[in-house]
């Protein structure tokens, strides 16, 4: 790692009015993935605001049809929440299949969507499920929130503070993950909501997330894996590495989303 | 055999430091006012080193000194080296080029040593490296064996970039077995690079005492005599009295703690120069870069089969990868510890293997786990069972055609098979695996969608790397014995000093065992030291599953010599001649009396020394032994791999293994099979997940864990483990070695098993997903046609 | 520098650091506590695994500023005084270890899995939960049956120090 200076911010206020006062500081949430990026001297911020100590960032809530979860709640309350398994079972399944138990205990819902890997899960189930992302600032879409490769629409100044999923009928989420680093190689969230039904794929997309409209539209019409029987999607689009081609990729969303919707 | 004593399957002695975090690795070592060494690397495969400006570097914050390799040009360091002398076909030496500890002029592989700095924190250290300015020409890269001979030259001394081209047994008898064959069966195979990766990254301390002028090394070695030695004797940092190496607890090697690295040299090097200790500790990126890879063959074979399905002989050619350097004992790996073990548990009356190693500009390349075995095996063990399938016989029932039945049995590649009951496992393996049951087995697997197969690996190994004299004459450059010290204290406690070296073994408890067993005493009252040259006398170290075989049967020949001295002692105590002195169960005692005496008397009357004339008989009870085996020792056993194969997804899941060896007589089962165990594992992630990938430009793509796949828990399945036993005749204790044999049999037991699910041939290692899911298409429409 | 105070095993330790400073270094170079090992720098080997507040974490990947006021148990502090812990006496009887350079984190990881999956673990259940931790020496078979075995024997021991 580089030098650099750490702030243990202690409200979501003094996290905002410490990054106005060094505009090149990142936050610092569970640090599963920015503490090994730093570690390798990836990434040098000159000072990390620390926001593990800032409990009002931290809880579930249901308020009415709504899932509320706040930035720094880790996965592994997520996984084991009973608000969670009772309001989306599915959501608290995806949570447990982040990473591995030791780094469910640190890592965050808000930490993993502001990072955008294009391998994470949350990301997926947040588009799917039609998530709006809340901030200190302004409330966002999620589709309008990711927008590329680790990237957001996250301006200066500007802090995850909760994640809000509308409820669905049925959600599924099927991950096939890469055999070494177990990241998601794909992962395909299914969600029905009435008479509307999201695909969102992760792990695959050479733009990171993205949402498989053919596959909705199937889905739509017949939410039955059969549905998705014939369709394929464009390996163009999607991203290939040593451990799967773009070929293999496309081929795996096809199968996960089948799984998934039989599964939901 | 007693609760404690040959045969008892007891806990470890060691295990308590361990579950309680008390263990001393080499990390854990802190000298007073050590320095921390941080290694500036290549970022290219192959380039010139035009300029190196250590300026900045020198004066930033914390920094005690950065070297180049003209610093060490200036002490004249020399070089490491090959210590295994391999001959071209054409009787020509190999080519061994210049390995300095910190390149010269020159970089061959990415990772390669640069320069050093050294500075009073690991963090100064490395941010002063980011400070140090190389002008590099870089040159094209030589990455695939494929194109190794036709690319850019590595070394000056080697042409075409071939280290030797080498051969053994008789082409003409063996092109006549082709001639005439009935059959014959072709296979074109890859054997995958693989890195080792013990848990425990290397390490080392070094530290110059000023007041004696000698050296320490603390170092994560499998080996430390055979470290003081190079190091000694051919890198010249010191004379051998004036060096002392110590390898505390290690943890785990796989062949990859055998050899003698830069990182080590340089730190034990710098210590002197700047008067301070010097720490270094590897990351796993850099483990990844610089530890020793292992395998990396391209291979072709070929088996000649009779009209009765008898093997008549077999021919094989392969190209080996060994990297940018010679490693340790790298020449040897695909040379001698490999074609000599291609007859298998087979009876093949003629047998030809044809090797170039190449230099590349990748990482060098020497043992690991198996170290040849496992490549021999792979080649035969595929290519039996794809001629079994080819003549529409039994896989199993083809090898029991073909498998030596008497003994002792020459191959035509110079080993003599001791014993051995082939069969006897292979029955045995059948019948825990319940072969009859397999196919209702598949039939449900088939039922839900899924492919399910079943392959057999008959494994032979040869173990100890030893007698001295027979690899002296095939091109080592150390004698290969062992040796050991029994130290009985006068209040009859024993400490055993040993050449061999415990990195998970657990020697401290199987060779306590042994002792206990043949002294009668407590277990407790053993103690086992290794791992410094300052302790133990002398040693040769542990690889090549020797530490049962070579490493014990030393001690037990201490163990002798003890006997004897102990009954010249008890005779003068209970007045007896010698002759009537018996001992057993830790008493001696006079034949047809009652007279006797306990092993703690005995031994505090060879120390006091008042009942005998100390100028007929040595005072004390001392004794040690070398022991040079009169020939390798051959396990050999039978595994049986079942799996289930996703043919959507590629995923393969191994739903049940078993393993039957024959290591001959077995000191602690327990341990026996935790070996077995470890062994399977590393052969599936060969199988199935661990490939080391360069790409054209020589970066080493997989270079973490979030790209090499190591096994984990759920990538394997509990194993079924079973024995048989034929006591090996060539040492003492009948022990044959059990280290290496898992990763050795494990690879084509997996293979034979995917192809058997898959119905056809044509699948590399590391079997992925994607590979094994594209190799499925074929397989689907069969099971759509059926 | 900044200082930093939390309870390692019992003890109240405080330290002036820099503030790159991992806990698993503090551990290990200012408390001089090295049963707690780095094998990777990705977060995936598992032998830093330590528990932070009663929850299995991989001490390579959490600052130690991070900690402030935490309570934090090793592999050291795992033991009642010379009683071993029954999943430490349970790796030992089953031979859950040869190198012994995972076993602090596995140890470590296993109790943390009692705590939240309770005394009786399938294997499925054991190898799934083992996804974090690498071991390259037992092929997981002994390890496997260890914590299985020191799962159930943690039954009996007080509620207080299961917790932990």
């Amino acid at each position: 790692m580089y030098a650099f200076t750490h702030h243990l911010a202690s409200s979501v206020d003094d996290a905002v009015k410490t990054l106005g006062a060094n505009g090149d500081a990142k936050f610092l949430a569970g640090g599963q993935t920015l503490l090994p990026t730093m570690k390798q001297r990836l990434a040098a911020p000159p000072h990390l605001i620390d926001l593990g100590k800032v409990k009002e960032l931290r809880g579930i809530e249901v308020q009415g049809d709504k899932l509320v979860i706040k930035a720094m709640t880790r996965h592994y309350d997520v996984a084991t929440s009973d608000a969670v398994k009772s309001f989306q079972p599915g959501l608290a399944e995806l949570a447990g299949l982040i990473g591995d138990p030791a780094v469910r205990h640190r890592g965050t819902i808000g930490g993993s969507i502001a990072n955008n890997d294009p391998a994470a899960d949350y990301p997926a189930a947040c588009l799917a499920l039609g998530a709006t992302i809340v901030t200190n600032k302004r409330r966002l879409e999620a589709e309008k929130f990711f927008t590329g490769l680790f990237s957001t629409a996250l301006e200066d100044n500007e802090i995850v503070t909760s994640v809000e999923f509308p409820k669905a009928d049925k959600f599924k989420y099927m991950k096939f993950r890469n055999p070494a680093s177990r990241y998601a190689m794909v992962g395909v969230a299914v969600a029905k909501k009435g008479g509307e039904v999201r695909v969102a794929v992760t792990g695959a997309g050479s733009d990171g997330v993205f949402r498989w409209t053919a596959a909705e539209e199937k889905l739509t019409q017949n939410f039955d894996k059969r549905a998705l029987e014939g369709l394929s999607i464009d390996p163009g689009t999607l991203n290939g590495d040593i451990h799967g081609s773009r070929e293999y990729r496309a081929h795996l969303i096809g199968v996960m989303a089948k799984r998934a919707v039989a599964a939901a | 055999m007693g609760a404690t004593g040959i045969g008892a399957a007891i806990p470890r002695k060691e295990d308590h430091r361990f579950i309680t975090g008390k263990g001393r690795y080499v990390d854990d070592i802190n000298r007073p006012g050590q320095a921390y060494a941080y290694f500036l690397r290549s970022p290219h495969a192959h380039a010139k080193i035009n300029r190196i400006d250590t300026s900045a570097a020198q004066n930033a914050p914390g920094v005690v000194e950065v070297y180049t390799g003209d610093d060490i040009a200036a002490d004249k360091v020399g070089g490491l080296i090959c210590g295994w002398l391999i001959h071209s076909k054409d009787g020509s030496p190999m080519n061994a080029g210049p390995h300095p500890a910190l390149a010269q002029g020159k970089v061959r592989y990415v990772g390669d040593h640069v320069a050093v700095v050294i500075a009073d924190t690991l963090a100064q250290a490395r941010d002063a490296a980011e400070k140090i300015e190389v002008d590099y020409e870089v040159l094209p890269a030589v990455i695939d064996l494929a194109n190794a001979q036709s690319g850019a030259q590595i070394h000056d001394v080697a042409p075409n970039n071939v280290v030797y081209d080498w051969h053994l047994g008789d082409k003409a008898a063996t092109d006549k077995a082709f001639a005439s064959a009935k059959h014959v069966t072709k296979l074109q195979l890859v054997n995958n690079r693989l890195v080792p990766n013990p848990m425990e990254p290397r390490a080392a301390v070094g530290e110059y005492e000023e007041g004696t002028d000698s050296l320490v090394l603390y170092t994560t070695s499998q080996n430390p005599h055979v470290a003081r030695l190079v190091l000694s004797a051919f890198i010249g940092l010191a004379p051998e009295h004036k060096f002392r190496v110590i390898a505390p607890d290690v943890g785990g090697g796989f062949g990859s703690k055998i050899f003698i690295y830069a990182e080590e040299t340089i730190c034990v090097w710098a210590a002197r120069k700047i008067r301070r200790p010097v720490k270094w500790n590897c990351d796993r990126t850099e483990a990844f870069l610089c530890d020793a890879h292992g395998r990396d063959h391209v291979t072709h074979a070929e088996l000649a089969t009779d009209a009765e399905g008898k093997i008549t002989g077999l021919r094989v050619s392969t190209k080996a990868n060994l990297g940018a350097y010679l490693s340790t004992f790298a020449s040897s790996v695909p040379t001698y510890l490999y074609v000599p073990l291609l007859s298998g548990q087979y009876n093949i009356p003629a047998i030809y293997g044809e090797v170039m190693a190449l230099y590349t500009n990748t990482a060098p390349v020497d043992a690991y786990r198996g170290a040849g075995r496992p490549e021999a095996t792979f080649v035969i063990e595929r290519i039996v069972e794809m001629a079994a399938r080819e003549l529409n016989m039994d896989p199993a029932e083809f090898r029991r055609k073909n498998f030596v039945t008497q003994f002792p049995h020459q191959t035509p590649v110079i080993m003599c098979y001791d014993t051995g009951d082939y069969d006897a496992s292979l029955k045995k393996a059948q019948e825990i695996h319940d072969i009859a049951g397999f196919a209702s087995r598949k039939a449900k697997s088939e039922s839900q969608g899924k492919l399910r197969g079943l392959g057999y690996s008959a494994y032979i190994e040869a173990c100890g790397i030893a007698p001295s004299a027979a690899v002296g004459s095939l091109g080592a450059g150390v004698g290969l014995w062992e040796s050991a010290e029994v130290r009985v204290n006068p209040i009859g406690t024993v400490e055993i000093l040993t050449g061999s070296h415990s990195h998970g073994q657990g020697h401290e408890t199987t060779f306590a065992q042994l002792v206990s067993d043949r002294l009668g005493i407590p277990i407790d009252n053993v103690s086992i030291v290794h791992g410094d040259t300052d302790k133990v006398q002398m040693g040769m170290g542990t690889y090549g599953s020797r530490s049962g075989a070579v490493g014990m049967s030393a001690i037990f020949k201490a163990l002798d010599k003890i006997e004897v001295k102990a009954k010249k002692v008890a005779a003068h105590v209970l007045e007896a001649s010698e002759g009537d002195i018996e001992f057993k169960d830790g008493k001696f005692a006079v034949k047809g009396t009652d007279k006797n005496a306990d092993w703690g008397t005995i031994a505090l009357q060879a120390y006091i020394a008042h009942k005998f004339n100390g100028q007929e008989l040595e005072p004390g009870l001392k004794e040690s032994a070398f022991w040079d085996p009169t020939n390798f020792t051959f396990p050999a056993g039978v595994h049986i791999c079942e799996l289930e194969v996703d043919p959507a997804t590629g995923s393969t899941t191994i739903e049940k293994w078993t393993a039957v060896d024959d290591f001959g007589n077995l000191i602690n089962p327990m341990i026996v099979e935790g070996q077995v165990h470890g062994g399977i594992a590393q052969g599936v992630g060969q199988a199935l997940l661990e490939g080391a990938i360069y790409n054209e430009d020589g970066q080493l793509i997989t270079a973490s864990f979030m790209d090499y796949c190591m096994p984990r828990a759920h990538d394997v399945p509990s194993y079924q483990v079973g024995m048989t036993t034929t006591p090996c005749p060539s040492n003492p204790l009948g022990i044959k070695g059990c280290g290496e044999a898992g990763a050795i049999a494990s690879p084509p037991a997996v293979i034979n098993a995917l192809t058997n699910a898959l119905g056809h041939e044509n699948l590399q290692m590391p079997a992925t997903p994607e590979r094994v899911w594209k190799a499925a298409q074929g397989a689907r429409l069969r099971m759509a046609a059926e | 520098m900044p200082t930093v105070t939390m309870n390692v095993n019992g003890r109240q330790r405080s330290a002036d650091i820099d503030p790159r400073t991992l806990l698993v270094q503090f551990l290990r170079e200012n408390l001089r506590l090295t049963g707690t090992h780095v094998g990777c720098d990705t977060s995936q080997c598992g032998a830093c695994v330590v528990h932070i507040d009663g929850e299995a974490v991989k001490a390579c990947t959490t600052l130690a500023l991070s900690c402030e006021g935490s309570n934090v148990l090793t592999i050291e502090g795992l033991a009642n005084g010379n009683e071993l812990h029954p999943m430490q006496e349970a790796f030992r009887e089953h031979h859950g270890l040869q190198c012994g350079f995972c076993t602090p984190g596995m140890i470590m990881t296993a109790v943390d899995l009692v705590r939240r999956k309770g005394n009786n673990l399938d294997e499925k259940t054991i190898r799934e939960e083992l996804e974090g931790n690498l071991c390259r020496c037992t092929g997981y078979h002994n390890i496997v049956k260890a914590i299985a075995a020191g799962a159930r024997n943690m039954s009996s021991m007080p509620q207080s120090k299961a917790a932990e």
